[in-house]
Formats: structure tokens, sequence, C-alpha cells
């Protein structure tokens, strides 16, 4: 009985925290591209962020943007800016909608929009290079990009 | 040299890699005899570039080196079995490449102007086609898979006759509209990662993606010798991989759209001399 009521504890736990998430396609933007709104309500969680940001099955950001606080990640791309100083540069609504879409600022930047599900043109099944199978999924999930914003919030210079 | 030295020193102070942007300005000399062009002015159909470069010279000397000398390019192994298959009989005609082609020397110059429309269908095609169209045809073979070892050690071979030439393939009369087609695959952004092959090399090129140095995406070298692979590799495979890895359905080899991309791709490589068969990363 007991792990009865747990589960259904949980599974109410878990439809409340997925009817608070904003999805993909309900994102409101503001006209300079920034999210005022979390996409989760719950806060993101910078070292949770920082992994993403280095993991290359993850968002793999350093592909493409070199940040020091990760010094110890090799080889960090140089196709986007140095990510040092987001913090200070960036309001937590702004560096939001960049990583969401940053198109949404930057009209025809080169960087992928990883909370998007629709829209592409011949979107594959991740890197299988055939076609999907199953409704496109955003790249990162609204809490990813939540923990991920959080991590960028701590770059600042000293 | 510049980009090993920034490594070394990188990885003992444990930085990220602050890379030296851009090609390196070393000469290809292949055996010491052949000088190759291997930068030049952008041909006038190629709008961003001023000049345009080799892959060769986004890659680490060491890579480089594997290049310049026949004896030390693994390809060589491919090319060597291709020359023994050019004069072995095979299918019920009981012909070889021998019977009708007089020396694979006769192929000096094709490379160069590869892909092309054929004027009796007004198709454009590559060379992988026009070897199968003799296996087939003439002699009545089975046609050798696109990517295969035999298809690509022959497409290197073939290749390597016109090694040293400048590429001028031709994109008006009745390629143009192929190349057209090509150029506008070439702008567009596929996938998930939404990216054109311009946002990688032509915007980026010289910059590093991760531990990858942007090369301008020249195919003047191809078939080419993969380390990563271990193995010649066709255009039609990289083109494959390049738009898989943008998280994207890719188009297959052999596609009439990847024979597009090819001409597209070889164009903005006019001037630059025949690399076949390149070694990369």
């Amino acid at each position: 009985m007991k792990l009865k009521l747990l589960t259904l504890a949980c599974l109410l736990t878990g439809s409340a925290a997925f009817a608070a998430e904003t999805g993909p396609k309900d994102v409101s933007y503001d006209d300079y591209g920034a999210i005022e709104e979390s996409l989760t309500g719950v806060a993101g969680d910078a070292e949770s962020g920082a992994i993403i940001v280095g993991e290359k099955s993850k968002g793999n950001c350093v592909a493409c943007h070199e940040v020091t606080a990760l010094a110890d990640i090799p080889f960090h791309g140089e196709v986007g800016p140095m990510l040092d100083g987001a913090g200070d540069r960036w309001t937590e609504a702004e560096l939001r909608g960049l990583v969401a879409n940053a198109k949404m600022t930057f009209e025809g930047t080169v960087m992928p929009a990883f909370y998007k599900d629709d829209g592409y043109i011949r979107p594959g099944d991740a890197y299988t290079g055939k076609a999907p199978s199953a409704p496109l999924t955003s790249i990162l999930t609204a809490q990813e990009i939540e923990d991920v914003v959080a991590f960028l919030a701590t770059l600042k210079e000293e | 040299m510049n980009m090993k030295a920034m490594t070394a020193i990188a990885a003992f102070l444990a930085l990220p890699i602050a890379a030296v942007a851009g090609p390196d300005d070393d000469n290809l000399v292949i055996n010491d005899e052949l000088d190759m062009i291997s930068v030049t002015d952008a041909p006038e159909h190629v709008e961003n570039f001023d000049k345009i470069y080799s892959g060769w010279h986004f890659r680490t000397d060491e890579t480089q080196a594997l290049q310049i000398d026949d004896f030390d390019n693994p390809a060589m192994i491919f090319v060597d079995q291709a020359s023994d298959l050019f004069e072995t009989v095979d299918g019920a005609a009981g012909e070889s490449c021998a019977s009708c082609h007089d020396g694979v020397e006769s192929f000096q110059g094709l490379q160069a102007s590869m892909p092309k429309v054929d004027s009796e269908s007004g198709k454009l095609v590559v060379m992988e086609d026009l070897i199968n169209k003799c296996r087939t045809d003439r002699m009545e073979a089975e046609p050798w898979k696109w990517s295969g070892g035999d298809m690509q050690a022959m497409v290197a071979l073939l290749g390597l006759q016109s090694r040293g030439m400048p590429m001028n393939v031709s994109i008006d009369g009745p390629a143009a509209p192929y190349w057209e087609q090509g150029k506008e695959m070439y702008y567009t952004r596929y996938g998930q990662l939404e990216l054109s092959c311009a946002n990688c090399h032509e915007d980026n090129w010289g910059n590093m993606i991760r531990a990858d140095h942007l090369s301008q995406g020249m195919i003047n070298g191809f078939p080419t010798y993969r380390l990563k692979q271990a193995k010649l590799i066709s255009r039609h495979n990289r083109f494959r991989g390049c738009i898989r890895d943008t998280r994207a359905e890719t188009f297959a080899e052999g596609s009439d759209e990847f024979r597009a991309l090819e001409l597209y791709v070889a164009s903005r490589g006019n001037g630059l001399s025949v690399e076949t068969p390149a070694v990369r990363q």
C-alpha cells in the first residue's frame, strides 16, 4: 500500500512539474529575443549547467565557445564569442533567449537553437543521418536550458 | 608548426586552446618535384573568398608530411591495388579496363574537369558513374558499391593521373542547372542544428570547432585517405557525414543531390591542383 501511495505521489508531482513547463512552441520571446519567464519555474542548477555546456552529447557549447571556467575540458572552439563575462554582458532573460534560440536575438546567427522542436529543413533522428521516426524533441530540455542559463550567469569578470 | 607549439603550450598551462586562426603558409610539393597550387585567387563565381586554400594547409605537420612523399602516403597501397584491378578481367564480356583503355595515363586531365554533363544523356556524371558504366555496359560486370574499396581505389587511381593539374570544372551551358542546384544546397541550413556547408566552410574557415580546424571544404584531394577511418573516403561519403552531423536526414551516396553538390563544391576549388589522393586527419 505504501509503495502504491508513493508511486501516486510521484506521478502527481511529476505531472505538476510538467504542467508548469513551457514547451518549445509556447515560449514567448520579447522584441529583443529575451525570455523573461523561467521555462520550468524551478531555479537552474549552475553545476549541472556547467556539465551540459562541456558535454559533447548535451549542449557541447565549448565546441564553438571558449570558457575559462571549464579550462579542464580540452579543445574549446572559436566559432562563437568567448563566454567569460557572459553573466555581466547579459541579463538572465537575455541568456535564456540566447540559449533557447539565439536567432531571435541575432538574426541568421550560426548558433543552433537548443529549445525548438519544429521548423527545420530535413531534420534527422539525432546523429544517425536517418529521418526521424518519432516527433522531434528540442536538443536540451526546459530544465537543462535553465541549468545552462544559471551557469552562464555565474560567468562574471573579476 | 605554430599550431603544434601552441597546442603543447596550451596543454602545459591547462588552458583552453587559443588556436592560431587560418591556414599555415607551408608549400605543398610532392616527392620533392611536383609543385602544387594549394593557394590561389578565388574563381569569380565564388563570392565570399579572396583566396582559396587546399585543406592540406589546415592540417598538422605530421598529417601534411604523409602527403608529400608517395612512399609515406597510405593511400598509395590502394592506388597500387587499383592498378592491378585495371588489368584484371571481370564480367561476362571477358574484358578489363586495359582491354579498351590505352594505359591508365590516358586518363590524364579527366579528374580536373569532373563532374561534367554527359553529352548523350544530358545528366551530370561523376567519376564513379563513368567507372560503373564501363563495368556494366562494356565489361558486363557487377557495378561497384559507391564507397567500396575497389571503387574508391579506382577513383583515386584515375584522379592521380591529373595530380598537379588545376581543377577546372565547367559551370555554364548544360552544367548550369546542376551547378545552381548544388549552390542552393551549399547555402541551405539543414538539420536540427540548422547548419549549411557555408556556415562552417565559408563563414568560419580557419576557426577551431572543438578539436577540428575548419578548412574551406575543398574536394580537390578526394578520394582522401582519412587517418580517422584508415581508408579512402569518397566525396559523397564526406558530404553524407557532414550533413548527418547537422542532425539532419542526409542524402544518399550516389544521389543526384550529391552529384550536384559535388559539381558546385568542385567549382569552388577551380584553380587548385588536383591532389588526389590527399591525406587528412
